[in-house]
């Protein structure tokens, strides 16, 4: 495997608030390589928002970078200016967003959108970028793209619209493919079909791939590494073989245990994990997850435990990771 | 969108007769008949008899309504009791006068109004913002005809920059255009102050959208994204607004126009009323509803051209 494409080290950002500054990450470490795809785990306030936001270097107004750096083509992408960052979305890092219904603009046709997406593509004329953009429409599975592209983002379906979202991202060939929930907004039938789509795209892509989800299933179903978060850290990160079968930490394995899709019996109560994210105002002194761990003990409320290594790039920052 | 803009049409239409109902009621309801009125006290039953019957007012209340819908339908609105001039010749005369007055206010509101709101959007929060909403509010609570009375005494009066009265020499047009600026200032203050405080507050909306978030994770320029992303969004409500608004400025220009003594629309319904002038003031009214009804269905087909949300709610 190659050299890292996009590396992220150490990277802490708060957000300004009114009680204070909030730590949404901290000193999150991760790296993602060409033709790579990597899955970034978590519950809801885990920090992996932010992250995404950092990736694609659009940071909230009130966000700030107390550490670390995002490493992208030989540089820090966050301490560019804001015209080099404007230079290097959508062109080298994009995104697939959310929810499709809204990130379209509401008054502008599909096709006007996406010919200015390719803003940045020079020596191309406008027809050319229309036809460029009927083209990867009908890459992701629209079958009629000339009038798709005529369209206004309410008169297509989710699936149509995921798919014309996922068009976007990859219409300048990006080296950095961020997805933001991809399948969030769909329901389970259309959830398959994206996720299906995403895994035929994969194969023929050389980019690095972060997908972005709280869901355990679309990360093991297309990533290759799985960085699970939770409040703000990555607390274990490996091949997603060995993490979704091996866990080491805690939380992982909780999260695991709590997924509906490894339940083989009937039970009136979905599992959950006991307590609730700490407050990211004053983190814990310990580990940040000691107040809801089952293997809790005095040493995890005093001292934050360090990566352990687990086995060849699989390691958890757990002090009892290896028992 | 045909079978919109046919519907629009037809409940205009049904508006007005309604209007003129109301008007008829009215001219009915207050003392005097218009027979009387229009010619004083001394005259004798005969002569009053005869003008009745000229007028139509000896027929049953329906057919007269039945008449004056019919005749104005075709454009004749009846005749000016003193000069006897036809009512729909006064208003083309006069009528150029208030829409232009209307026109240039209403451009000013828009240029100012959008203009100021984008640059409290561009410095929100900070001093101009804050400086910006004061002026607005003082600008949307200040009616128009003190503005006026103050333009007057300042601009035309002490540093004497535009004439005082008047609309300017017919044909000319730089006298014309330095007669409306101080009217047309006076009417569109109110309105710099709301569209400011209305496109400041659609705009920040539509800046923190999903789909600017969009447009920026896609490195296009802020310009682009605030003049074609975010303004033709946050423009929409704006548009409803100025239709409305535009019926309001004619209104104001009942005042504006008296205190310039100017001659419109404005000046000649403030005679009429004071002359008792029944068919001149009926037929201005229904002039002007039917122009102000015009400009709002209008501006709903615009509304739906610009935001294709609306136009497909409207197909289905």
């Amino acid at each position: 495997m190659s050299e890292a494409l996009l590396k992220v080290d150490d990277l802490s950002i708060s957000y300004a608030s009114e009680e204070g500054p909030v730590q949404a990450l901290r000193h999150a470490t991760l790296e993602a390589r060409a033709g790579e795809a990597i899955g970034i785990v978590g519950e809801s306030g885990c920090g992996k928002s932010t992250l995404a936001s950092a990736l694609i270097t659009l940071l909230a107004g009130n966000a700030r970078v107390t550490s670390g750096s995002v490493q992208f083509g030989g540089r820090d992408i966050l301490s560019v200016s804001e015209e080099e960052k404007r230079k290097l979305r959508g062109r080298h890092i994009a995104m697939i967003f959310q929810d499709p219904m809204t990130s379209f603009n509401p008054v502008l046709t599909i096709g006007e959108q996406l010919v200015d997406f390719q803003d940045q593509r020079e020596g191309l004329s406008k027809p050319e970028k229309r036809q460029q953009a009927a083209l990867m429409l009908k890459r992701v599975g629209i079958s009629d793209p000339v009038r798709c592209l005529d369209r206004h983002v309410h008169e297509l379906s989710g699936g149509m619209r995921q798919r014309a979202a996922i068009a976007a991202a990859l219409l300048m060939a990006p080296q950095v493919l961020v997805a933001d929930e991809p399948t969030t907004a769909l329901d389970v039938t259309m959830e398959a079909q994206i996720i299906h789509l995403l895994r035929e795209l994969r194969r023929d892509y050389n980019g690095a791939v972060v997908i972005v989800t709280h869901h355990l299933g679309v990360v093991g179903e297309l990533c290759d590494r799985v960085y699970v978060m939770y409040a703000g850290e990555v607390v274990e990160e490996g091949s997603t073989d060995d993490v979704y079968h091996n866990p080491r930490h805690p939380y992982t394995q909780a999260l695991i245990a709590c997924d509906p899709a490894n339940l083989h019996e009937q039970t009136p109560v979905l599992p959950t994990i006991p307590g609730r994210l700490p407050d990211l105002v004053n983190p814990p002194r310990g580990c940040s997850f000691a107040a809801r761990c089952p293997r809790v003990h005095e040493r995890c409320r005093s001292e934050g435990p360090d990566y352990v290594e687990v086995g060849p790039r699989h390691r958890a920052r757990c002090h009892e990771a290896r028992s | 969108m045909l079978s919109y803009a046919i519907k629009r049409i037809g409940l205009a239409l049904l508006i007005i007769f309604v209007v003129m109902l109301v008007m008829y009621a009215m001219v009915f309801l207050v003392p005097g008949d218009p027979a009387s009125l229009a010619l004083g006290p001394r005259a004798t039953p005969e002569l009053k008899h005869e003008l009745m019957v000229r007028m139509g007012l000896d027929q049953p209340i329906y057919v007269q309504v039945w008449n004056f819908f019919r005749n104005a339908l075709t454009g004749d609105l009846g005749y000016d009791v003193w000069s006897k001039r036809p009512v729909s010749e006064m208003i083309a005369e006069v009528f150029p006068n208030t829409l232009f007055l209307g026109a240039v206010a209403m451009s000013i509101a828009l240029v100012a109004g959008i203009g100021l709101g984008c640059l409290a959007v561009v410095w929100q929060g900070r001093t101009v913002d804050r400086v910006l909403a004061v002026l607005s509010v003082s600008m949307i609570s200040i009616p128009s005809f003190v503005v006026a009375i103050y333009l007057l005494l300042v601009f035309a009066v002490w540093l004497g920059w535009f004439p005082a009265i008047g609309a300017g020499e017919a044909g000319d047009w730089g006298s014309q255009i330095r007669a409306v600026v101080l009217p047309a200032a006076a009417i569109a203050i109110t309105w710099v102050g709301y569209l400011a405080r209305l496109v400041r507050a659609s705009m920040l909306e539509v800046m923190s959208a999903n789909h600017v978030r969009t447009a920026r994770a896609f490195g296009l320029t802020q310009a682009k994204i605030v003049l074609r992303y975010a303004l033709r969004v946050a423009i929409v409500p704006v548009v409803a607004i100025v239709a409305v608004g535009f019926g309001s400025i004619l209104s104001s220009a009942v005042f504006v126009e008296t205190v310039f003594s100017r001659p419109g629309i404005g000046t000649l319904i403030t005679s009429a009323v004071q002359k008792r002038d029944f068919p001149v003031v009926m037929g201005c009214v229904l002039f002007m509803t039917a122009f102000y009804l015009t400009v709002v269905t209008l501006a709903d087909l615009l509304m739906a051209k610009l935001d294709p949300r609306v136009r497909d709610t409207l197909r289905g």
